[in-house]
C-alpha cells in the first residue's frame, strides 16, 4: 500500500493526454482503475454479511462511521476463488450509479504499482478479454510489454451492483 | 445586475422572511371574522408593509408595487374604513398566492406572470374604488405604473398618502422603544431614527439607563439604553412604523396615542394617559422642538408591536450543519460504547474510576445527543399551519361548511418526518373533506349540525407520535367498500370481514369509492400511497369509523428517524438489531405450543392466539444454535397491527443505535431496514420487522395469524 501511494506521488507528472491508473492483480492478470476514484487502500478486515445479496457481495464494514459495502471481484468476476492472504487489500473506491457517488470497497489480490497511460496507448477491448466481460473493460494498455485491463468501475460497480433491481417489499 | 455574496445572503433572507410574511398574512386572513380584530389586521399589515419595504430597498419593484395596493386595501381595513367583506378576503388571499409565486419568480429570476399580476391589481382597486366615504381612491393606482420607483420614496409616499381622514385624531404619541443589546452590532443607529422622529414633531425623550453597567464592564458595542419618547405632533401610525421598520424585530416597541384633540406639544407630554412609566430609572431629558404636521393618527390604538414568540425563540439552522452534529454525536456515541465494553477486563483498582468516568461519560453523551436531537425537532404546526387554507378553498369549492380545529400543534418531531408526513396529511384532509363531510342540506337532514368538524390533532404516546385526522361526517360506507372490494377482486367472494379489516381496505392501491371522480379526490390513487408513505417513516396508519357518525384516521409515527432503542439479538454468529418499539415480549415456548401449518409455516400460540414463526437463521441464511423454536427465544413482535415471533438463538444488550443507511453506498436490502455501528467498531444490521412479518404472511398464503 506504501508502494502504490509513493508511486502516485512521484508520477504526478503526467500530460493533459495521460491519464493515472493504480493497478492490482487478480487471479495472476494486472487491473486497473482511475487513481481519482480511488479512496485509500487498506487490509482486509471482517465484514457483516448481508443476506439476500449476491455472493460476491461479501458485506459491510464500518470506514469511519459510514457503512461501505465490500465486494470480492474475484468472485464478480466468476474466477475461482482463494484464501485471503497478507497481500489482500480492499481498495475503497468512488463510483458514480445512476442514484449517485457511492463508495465502495473491492476485495483484489494485491495492489501493484501507479501508472501513466497515454490516451495513445491504449486500445478498445476486444470482443473476448480473459475471463473478464468486456463490458467493464474500457480499454487496454500496454505498458513496460505488459498488458493492463483499464476498468470501467462505474459500470462494474455503479450500475451493475450497487442499483440492481431490489425486489418488491424490499425495506425502507 | 451583479449582487456581491453578502447583498445575496441578505437578499435570500428577505425572500425567506418574505415567505414567513406571507404564511403570517394568510393565516391572520384566514382568521379574520366578519368584524375586524384590530391585532389581526395590524399583523398582516405589517408582513404586507415588511414585503413592500424589502422588495423596493433590493429593487423588485414589480413586487413592491403590487404589495402597496395590498396594503392600501389593508391600511384601509385596519383603520375601520372600510368592512371586512368576504370578497375582500378571498382577493387577498389569492394576493398572498400570487405575492408567493411572485417571490418564487423573482429569486428564480424568472418572469413574472403578469396577466396574473394585472388581473389581481385591478380586482384590488376595483375594491378600493367601491370607496364608502369621501376619501378619494389613493394613489394605489400607480403601483404599475410606478414599477421602478426607488423605496424609500414607496415608502415614504403612499403611507403617507393612504390613510384616509379618520375619525378620531390623536396629537401625539408615546413610544416605548427597548432594543436588545446587539441593536448597534446590527448597525442600527438609534439617533438616526430619534432625528427621522424629530422632522414629524416634537419629541421628549427619557433614556432608562438602569441596565447600564459599571465601566469597565460594559461593551461599548452594546446598546444597554431604552427609551420612552414621547412624540408631539399629529402624526399617522404608519409614518411611525416606517422609522422602527428596520429595528422592530430587535426591540421592544410600544406605540401609544396621547391627547384626544390638537393641542400645544408640552400639553400633549403631560397629559399622557396611561402611565406605563419606565420604572423607577434615573430620566434624563432631553426636548427637540420642530415643526409638526398635521395628519390623524388611528384611535383606539393602543398597539403593542410584538413578533410571535415563536419567531423571536426560533434560530434558522442550516441542516447539514445539524446533521454533521448528529454524525459526530452518533461517532461520540459509539465510542462510550466502546470504551464501556473495554473496562471490563483491566485492572480492578482503576476499575472503579474507570466505571465512573464511563457512567459521566455516558450521561454528558445521551444529553449532548437529546439537545442536538432537539434542533431537528419543529412543532408539527409547520405541517398544520397550512390546512386552514386548505379546508378554506376546498369548503368553498365544495359547498361544504367545515370548522377545522387544530389540537397539539405544539408537538414536535423531526424535520425529515415533519417533511414527509406533509403531503400524506394533505392527501387525508382533503379525503376527509371530499368524501367525509356531507352538503349543509345532508347534514341538516340528518339531524346534525350545518356545519362539519374536521379537526387535526397531534400527541405523544410512548416514544411515537400520533396524528390523528377526525371528522364527524358520513363515516365509510362499510357496504359499499366490501361491494366494491369483491367487484375488483380485492376481497375473495365468500370471505368474511370484520368492520374494522373493511375500513382498512381503503388503503389497498386502486381502491376508491367515490362515484365520481372529482379534481379533489376519487381517483384510487392515494390511500395506498399514504399508506406507503407512512409505512417507509417507520410509522403506520389505521382508520376507523362509524357510519354517520364520521371517521377518525390515526397515524403513527416514530419521533426521529436517526435514533433508535434497539435490542439486540444473536443468531448463530450475528448479531442484528429489533427495534424495541416493535418488541411486545419475549418467551420461550414449550415444544408441544408448536404447531406446523399446512407446508412449512410454524405457528405457536400465545394465550389465545396463534403466531407465525419467523426463523432468522431461514430468513437470513445464517447457521444458527438451533433451528427448533423450543431451545432459542421468540422476540414477539407487532407492526402494521400483525404479530409474529422472531425465532433468535440469544438476547443480548439494549442500546441506542444510530441509524446508518444502507442505501446510501449499497441499496436497500429486503428484510433489513438499515444498519448501524457497534461498540466494537463492526456493524450490525437493523431488522425491518414490518418488512419481516409481510414476508412471512404472503408466503405463508392465506393462513390467517389469528386464531378462529
Amino acid at each position: 500500500m506504501s508502494t502504490a501511494k509513493a508511486a502516485a506521488g512521484a508520477d504526478r507528472s503526467g500530460t493533459d493526454s495521460s491519464e493515472q491508473y493504480l493497478t492490482f492483480m487478480l487471479a495472476g492478470e494486472e487491473y486497473g482503475v482511475d487513481i481519482l476514484r480511488v479512496q485509500e487502500i487498506k487490509g482486509w478486515d471482517k465484514v457483516t454479511r448481508i443476506p439476500h445479496t449476491p455472493d460476491y457481495v461479501l458485506g459491510v464494514i464500518n470506514l469511519r462511521g459510514a457503512v461501505v459495502p465490500i465486494l470480492d471481484l474475484r468472485r464478480r468476476f466468476g474466477l475461482e476463488t482463494i484464501e485471503f492472504g497478507p497481500t489482500t487489500v480492499v481498495i475503497v473506491v468512488r463510483v458514480m450509479s445512476a442514484r449517485g457517488e457511492r463508495t465502495v470497497g473491492v476485495v483484489v489480490d494485491a495492489v501493484s504499482e501507479v501508472y501513466n497511460v497515454d490516451a495513445d496507448d491504449t486500445k478498445p477491448p476486444p470482443d473476448v478479454c480473459g475471463s473478464v466481460d468486456t463490458v467493464f473493460v474500457k480499454a487496454l494498455a500496454t505498458i513496460e510489454e505488459k498488458m493492463l485491463i483499464l476498468l470501467d468501475i462505474d459500470r462494474l460497480i455503479g450500475n451493475s451492483i450497487v442499483d440492481e433491481t431490489v425486489p418488491a417489499g424490499a425495506a425502507a | 445586475m451583479t449582487i456581491d455574496p453578502e447583498m445575496a445572503e441578505i437578499v435570500k433572507v428577505f425572500f425567506q422572511e418574505s415567505r414567513e410574511g406571507l404564511d403570517a398574512m394568510e393565516s391572520g386572513l384566514l382568521g379574520l371574522g366578519a368584524t375586524a380584530d384590530t391585532e389581526n389586521i395590524n399583523t398582516i399589515f405589517r408582513a404586507a408593509h415588511s414585503i413592500k419595504g424589502g422588495s423596493a430597498t433590493f429593487g423588485f419593484a414589480e413586487v413592491a408595487a403590487f404589495t402597496h395596493g395590498v396594503e392600501t386595501l389593508l391600511d384601509e381595513m385596519r383603520n375601520g374604513v372600510r368592512p371586512v367583506t368576504s370578497e375582500a378576503v378571498q382577493t387577498l388571499l389569492q394576493a398572498c398566492d400570487c405575492l408567493r409565486e411572485m417571490i418564487a419568480a423573482t429569486e428564480a429570476e424568472q418572469p413574472l406572470d403578469q396577466g396574473r399580476i394585472a388581473a389581481l391589481n385591478s380586482d384590488i382597486l376595483h375594491i378600493l374604488g367601491e370607496r364608502p366615504n369621501e376619501t378619494p381612491t389613493p394613489a394605489a393606482g400607480a403601483p404599475r405604473s410606478a414599477a421602478g420607483a426607488p423605496q424609500r420614496a414607496a415608502a415614504a409616499g403612499p403611507a403617507a398618502g393612504v390613510p384616509p381622514a379618520a375619525a378620531e385624531q390623536s396629537t401625539g404619541w408615546r413610544i416605548v422603544f427597548e432594543p436588545v443589546a446587539e441593536l448597534l452590532r446590527l448597525r442600527n443607529e438609534p439617533t438616526r431614527m430619534f432625528a427621522e422622529l424629530e422632522r414629524l414633531g416634537t419629541i421628549a425623550a427619557r433614556a432608562d439607563v438602569s441596565r447600564l453597567p459599571a465601566l469597565d464592564a460594559l461593551d461599548p458595542e452594546s446598546c444597554y439604553l431604552s427609551w420612552t419618547l414621547e412624540v408631539s405632533g399629529q402624526i399617522p401610525r404608519p409614518k411611525l412604523d416606517e422609522i422602527f421598520d428596520w429595528v422592530d424585530s430587535h426591540c421592544r416597541l410600544e406605540f401609544t396615542p396621547t391627547g384626544r384633540s390638537a393641542a400645544a406639544p408640552a400639553a400633549a407630554v403631560q397629559a399622557a394617559p396611561q402611565a406605563l412609566a419606565p420604572s423607577a430609572a434615573p430620566s434624563p431629558e432631553a426636548k427637540v422642538a420642530s415643526p409638526a404636521n398635521a395628519e390623524r393618527g388611528p384611535a383606539a390604538a393602543n398597539v403593542p408591536v410584538q413578533k410571535a414568540a415563536a419567531e423571536s425563540g426560533s434560530i434558522r439552522v442550516a441542516t447539514e450543519k445539524v446533521d454533521g452534529i448528529i454524525n459526530l454525536v452518533g461517532e461520540l456515541l459509539i465510542t462510550q460504547s466502546m470504551l464501556s465494553g473495554f473496562a471490563d477486563g483491566i485492572d480492578p483498582d482503576d476499575l472503579d474510576r474507570l466505571r465512573q468516568g464511563l457512567s459521566q461519560l455516558a450521561r454528558n453523551t445521551r444529553e449532548l445527543q437529546e439537545s442536538v436531537m432537539q434542533i431537528r425537532m419543529l412543532p408539527i404546526s409547520f405541517a398544520f399551519n397550512r390546512f386552514p387554507r386548505i379546508v378554506h378553498d376546498l369548503s368553498r369549492k365544495l359547498g361544504k361548511k367545515v370548522e377545522l380545529k387544530l389540537t397539539g400543534e405544539g408537538t414536535e418531531l423531526d424535520k425529515t418526518v415533519l417533511e414527509k408526513i406533509s403531503d400524506p396529511l394533505v392527501h387525508l384532509v382533503r379525503n376527509a373533506l371530499d368524501h367525509g363531510l356531507e352538503i349543509p342540506d345532508r347534514r341538516l337532514a340528518t339531524g346534525k349540525q350545518e356545519t362539519g368538524t374536521l379537526e387535526l390533532a397531534a400527541f405523544h404516546e410512548g416514544g411515537n407520535i400520533i396524528i390523528e385526522v377526525r371528522d364527524d361526517g358520513a363515516g365509510l360506507n362499510k357496504v359499499k367498500i366490501l361491494q366494491k372490494a369483491r367487484e375488483r377482486g380485492l376481497v375473495a367472494a365468500d370471505q368474511e370481514l370484520t368492520d374494522e379489516q373493511i375500513d382498512n381496505l381503503i388503503f389497498m392501491p386502486g381502491f376508491s369509492t367515490a362515484d365520481q371522480i372529482s379534481d379533489v379526490s376519487g381517483r384510487g390513487v392515494g390511500m395506498d400511497v399514504v399508506r406507503r408513505n407512512i409505512n417507509d417513516l417507520g410509522g403506520h396508519v389505521q382508520i376507523s369509523s362509524k357510519e354517520g357518525l364520521g371517521s377518525t384516521i390515526r397515524i403513527r409515527l416514530p419521533l426521529t428517524l436517526a435514533i433508535l432503542d434497539g435490542q439486540l439479538v444473536r443468531v448463530g454468529k450475528e448479531i442484528y438489531i429489533i427495534s424495541l418499539l416493535a418488541i411486545v415480549e419475549t418467551i420461550q415456548v414449550p415444544r408441544e405450543r408448536v404447531n406446523k401449518l399446512v407446508g412449512r409455516t410454524e405457528v405457536f400460540r400465545l394465550r389465545e392466539e396463534y403466531l407465525p414463526v419467523v426463523k432468522l437463521c431461514d430468513q437470513f441464511g445464517v447457521e444458527p444454535d438451533s433451528r427448533s423454536a423450543e431451545d432459542g427465544l421468540l422476540v414477539v413482535v407487532e407492526a402494521d397491527g400483525k404479530r409474529a415471533g422472531v425465532l433468535v438463538d440469544d438476547l443480548l444488550a439494549q442500546q441506542q443505535v444510530v441509524i446508518k443507511s444502507l442505501e446510501s453506498n449499497f441499496k436497500s436490502v429486503s428484510g433489513i431496514a438499515g444498519a448501524t455501528i457497534l461498540g466494537d467498531g463492526t456493524v450490525a444490521l437493523i431488522i425491518d420487522v414490518p418488512g419481516l412479518i409481510r414476508s412471512v404472511i404472503n408466503s405463508g398464503g392465506a393462513i390467517s395469524a389469528h386464531a378462529a
